[in-house]
């Protein structure tokens, strides 16, 4: 749900990042938040394990500019994707405008990627969206490893849609704006028809 | 959509404004935040210029979505306010019209009670003015200002 405020004249979104545990999310958003000048972000909060798993979420602010003298801000947030922490994935939904769904790519976690999904589908459900109607992508992460299933053997499983995707190395940065740059298109077009 | 969308017009800001200002005087308040159960950032007041209001919202948010969760697990229906005690600063939360949140940050010129009154007074205003910004985002006719803009606009967004 964006919030216009005529006042300050600002737009704000929320996008989500949800996948697998290990799959990425985390990187995604550090890499963003290494890659951006200092005054179109804001301070990057990480509520994580001492071991660095994130434990409830991952937060970064960002201004992209503005459209009809309106700022865009888009607030991006991950999941924590260890499936014990079910709970607050579900919390962090709320309110949601976009989702990219960060799939691992390596075999070993295909079966993680698939329940993921679902999960991800139920969840939203339980809001009252659903992945068909709500602006969503997704990006096959992690393709710099040797061990990786083709895309198109993952399109087929977790894309049947067909909803934008993208190839990605979080830790490189390959992909990672793409993958941003999708998602905040699609949320600013369902903005334009009024959602 | 489940929600209806959030939007903030001057007149609103407005009256909330001046509801948020006033109750940083009258509660000895350091800082008074509210925000939407988002976590995105509506008003502050008071001494706000070394503060990272965003991330503050954001966390606030958090909060309250958590705290909710473990509502519902004890078959509660909220819990509406939290209080956490500090050396130096305090922070009430306090959940509004199951909406918005009002956040005051307070040190040991003010004390929890005069901040408990006082913000029940607030609550009671804050959830007046956001019932009637409600209903006019609800009435037909209250069209999104973006419905003007096209592809391109989008597109020049990110050109690099």
């Amino acid at each position: 749900m964006s919030f216009i405020n005529y006042m300050a004249r600002e737009i704000n979104c929320k996008i989500v990042y949800y996948g697998p545990g290990l799959c990425g999310k985390t990187t995604n958003l550090q890499y963003i938040y290494e890659r951006t000048n200092p005054d179109a972000k804001g301070k990057m909060i990480s509520l994580a394990t001492e071991t660095e798993r994130t434990l409830f979420f991952d937060f970064l602010p960002l201004s992209l500019g503005e459209i009809r003298g309106f700022k865009t801000r888009f607030h991006l947030y991950t999941v924590p994707g260890q499936v014990f922490y079910d709970a607050s994935r579900k919390l962090i939904l709320k309110g949601v405008d976009g989702v990219i769904f960060v799939a691992d790519s390596q075999i070993e976690r295909l079966e993680a990627n698939q329940e993921s999904l679902e999960n991800l589908r139920t969840n939203l459900a339980e809001q009252g969206y659903s992945l068909e109607k709500i602006p969503y992508v997704i990006q096959y992460n992690k393709r710099d490893l040797p061990n990786v299933v083709p895309v198109e053997e993952l399109r087929e499983l977790l894309n049947p849609t067909t909803v934008p995707d993208y190839e990605a190395n979080a830790r490189s940065g390959m992909g990672v704006f793409d993958t941003l740059k999708a998602v905040s298109k699609l949320v600013l077009t369902e903005l334009k028809r009024g959602g | 959509m489940v929600n209806p969308q959030m939007v903030m017009y001057e007149e609103e800001f407005n009256e909330i404004q001046t509801v948020v200002d006033r109750l940083v005087k009258e509660a000895n308040a350091k800082v008074v935040f509210i925000v939407d159960k988002n976590g995105q950032l509506i008003a502050a007041s008071g001494d706000i210029d070394n503060l990272d209001t965003t991330s503050l919202a954001s966390l606030t948010a958090g909060n309250i979505a958590a705290t909710g969760g473990i509502a519902k697990l004890l078959r509660e229906q909220e819990f509406a306010a939290q209080f956490h005690e500090g050396q130096n600063a305090n922070i009430h939360i306090q959940l509004v019209g199951n909406r918005v949140i009002l956040v005051v940050i307070f040190d040991a010129k003010s004390s929890l009670g005069l901040v408990r009154l006082r913000v029940r007074k607030a609550t009671d205003e804050l959830n007046r003015i956001f019932e009637a910004l409600l209903t006019k985002v609800q009435t037909p006719g209250s069209d999104s200002p973006f419905a003007e803009i096209t592809d391109e606009d989008i597109d020049n967004l990110f050109n690099d």
